[in-house]
């Protein structure tokens, strides 16, 4: 296989040590796996450019994990390719290794040691000098304001603070990849906030990021271009504001009594092009109403009262990954549980697939 | 996969390292996580209770509570007669350790981790086994050390004395492989602790360790007297007060050898599909 001319795609002759590379930093190629009869990855592609944050967004069991897992050479792929800064997953792992770094659900935090320690053991690990990691080590202490717990055992971090150290930990070597699975599951608000705010500080000088994620703000928050994952396949891709004028943009909701939804539902109708959509269980009606949030509330409150229906909880709300995932497949983002997770997952998720047909 | 619009992306082509290089990370490697490991069973109280504390309890109780209802025909008394037993048995213990680390290790997700780094991957279980051995020989020294307390001597001269020590780490080791094998196809710490190990009961009680097999009903002496811990401890003994070596030293060796050849090979292939 020959790169056409003029195409930069193949290998470029470098200094022989560090060979370069000219594609784009993460690419991949009609992936496929399956664990048994459990197609977690479906035939995916996707191609992030050096310097860019790809989001991955997706449910629990969407095959996130087994995207990232074979990036970072955990796994290999049953079919198609994937490559790193030029380097294939399954053919050179060992170069990928060099070159990439891994933060994310599953903790490399060794919690009798210090901040500290897990830095240096780390470093040693990628086989840096004593004397770049010290100073690698107390650089990457004060990015993410650890300074004052660095020479105390991690045991006492707080959710935030484990999570920062873990971070910290796939730096140590200065990757040129680095791979985020759900770096903020489980972590409070704040906690979350202050995450974003090391992650932004990350990216810029030249890293490549991806981040998986459940949460559309976050991906939104973060991430240059969007890919949303379902069932292992690659339902659709942009920078968040593409994704967002695709599902209509903001939602407009309010609750009404049980009786009056339907009666209620039809006042809306016709004030952005969707259609009012009605939770008869819970009395919820919403709309998406695009970039007109304001204009489509004043209108409701005005349409409602003068039909003498009480609301409640009346309000202006983003669109999160339910919407998105209603308006891209029509089912919601329930948990299908994380498929790459341990055979007792895939037995309980087989059980329940039984179940459900 | 050619198409019009996108030319073909051909992969870097990355030499491996020469194996020389390969070969002294992965010893560099080794050397950082049985570093590692050491640290974190000196800052675990429950590790070092396990390892230290409770073998020394084990010669107290023994040594002053049952010695005086457990007859034994040797001239030192029962407490020569139980300390070479009890180095054995603290031995087997000690691999308790190794099980549970690598299953909380796996659990967690932190050998994971590893594995996307460009360490040598068979570090994760020699760094554990070396750190093993540098725990045994702790463990047994200080076992030793309160035998001498407590009266126990060695008989039959300084090198079979040193050499009883390497066959009670030597034991405590080729255990450990089988541990490790426990804690990386069981992979949950809660069920390795709370029935990973029983096995490791009737191995080391079973046994000769604390009373003279001749005591036990006939049935039970058929497995006590041929099991690999009852051979172990009968050479231990033999070095450390005197005695007929060469048969339990073939056996042992055949033992331990045997052990080591079936528990490592599965212990490998458990770590490797153990994502």
């Amino acid at each position: 296989m020959v790169a056409p001319e003029g195409e930069p795609a193949g290998p470029v002759a470098g200094d022989g040590r560090q060979p370069r590379w000219d594609g784009p930093a993460i690419v991949v190629e009609d992936v496929h796996k399956s664990f048994g009869d459990v197609h977690a990855l479906r035939g995916i592609d996707l191609a992030v450019e050096r310097g860019k944050v790809l989001g991955v967004l997706g449910p629990n069991g969407a095959g996130k994990t087994t995207a990232v897992k074979i990036l970072t050479t955990l796994l290999r792929p049953d079919r198609g390719r994937a490559l790193v800064e030029g380097r294939d997953v399954a053919r050179s792992p060992a170069a990928v290794r060099e070159i990439i770094g891994l933060a994310g659900q599953s903790t490399a935090i060794q919690e009798e040691l210090t901040g500290r320690e897990n830095l240096d053991i780390m470093g040693r690990l990628y086989h840096v000098d004593a004397g770049t990691r010290r100073q690698r080590a107390e650089e990457l202490l004060e990015r993410f304001e650890l300074q004052d717990a660095a020479d105390r055992p991690a045991k006492g971090y707080s959710g935030g603070m484990q999570r920062r150290l873990d971070l910290a930990l796939s730096l140590v070597a200065h990757p040129r990849v680095v791979f985020l699975d759900e770096p903020t599951t489980g972590l409070d608000p704040r906690s979350r906030m202050a995450m974003w705010d090391v992650i932004r500080e990350m990216v810029g000088s030249g890293m490549t990021l991806l981040l998986t994620t459940q949460y559309l703000e976050e991906a939104d928050a973060l991430a240059d271009e969007i890919v949303v994952i379902d069932r292992g396949l690659v339902i659709a891709a942009g920078t968040s504001q593409e994704l967002k004028n695709r599902i209509g943009g903001d939602v407009l909701e309010f609750v009404v009594e049980r009786r009056r939804s339907a009666e209620a539902a039809q006042a809306v109708r016709g004030l952005s092009g969707a259609e009012p959509i009605i939770d008869a269980e819970t009395g919820r009606v919403s709309l998406r109403v695009g970039t007109e949030g304001s204009q489509a509330l004043v209108e409701t409150v005005r349409r409602l009262d003068e039909l003498g229906i009480h609301t409640e909880d009346l309000g202006i709300r983003r669109p999160s990954l339910d919407d998105v995932f209603l308006a891209l497949t029509g089912h919601g983002a329930a948990d299908e549980g994380d498929v790459a997770g341990s055979r007792r997952d895939k037995r309980a998720r087989r059980r329940s697939d039984r179940r459900a047909s | 996969m050619t198409t019009a619009t996108r030319p073909a992306l051909v992969a870097l082509d990355i030499p491996s390292p020469p194996s020389w290089r390969r070969l002294r990370l992965a010893g560099a490697d080794t050397a950082t996580l049985t570093q590692r490991e050491l640290l974190i069973w000196m800052r675990n109280p429950a590790f070092i209770f396990f390892t230290i504390i409770q073998p020394v309890m084990f010669v107290l109780l023994f040594r002053y509570v049952f010695a005086g209802a457990i007859p034994v025909k040797i001239p030192g008394g029962y407490v020569d007669f139980l300390m070479p037993g009890i180095i054995a048995q603290s031995a087997a213990f000690a691999s308790f350790g190794t099980a549970i680390a690598l299953a909380r290790q796996l659990q967690k997700g932190v050998i994971d981790r590893f594995r996307a780094m460009p360490m040598a991957r068979s570090a994760v279980l020699l760094g554990r086994l070396s750190a093993d051995v540098v725990r045994l020989v702790v463990t047994l020294l200080v076992i030793l050390g309160i035998g001498y307390a407590v009266g126990f001597r060695f008989h039959n001269g300084a090198l079979p004395a040193v050499l009883m020590l390497v066959l009670g780490v030597a034991l405590g080791l080729t255990i450990c492989t089988v541990s490790a094998y426990v804690g990386l196809a069981v992979k949950d710490e809660e069920s390795v602790s709370s029935f990973g190990l029983v096995w490791l009961f009737p191995l080391t009680f079973v046994s000769n360790a604390f009373v003279p097999v001749g005591t036990m009903p006939g049935w039970l002496q058929a497995f006590a007297k041929n099991q690999p811990v009852t051979i172990v401890i009968d050479e231990m003994r033999s070095l450390a007060l005197g005695g007929p070596l060469a048969l339990h030293a073939w056996q042992s060796a055949a033992w331990l050898a045997g052990i080591v050849a079936v528990f490592v090979p599965l212990a490998v292939r458990a770590y490797r599909r153990a994502t």
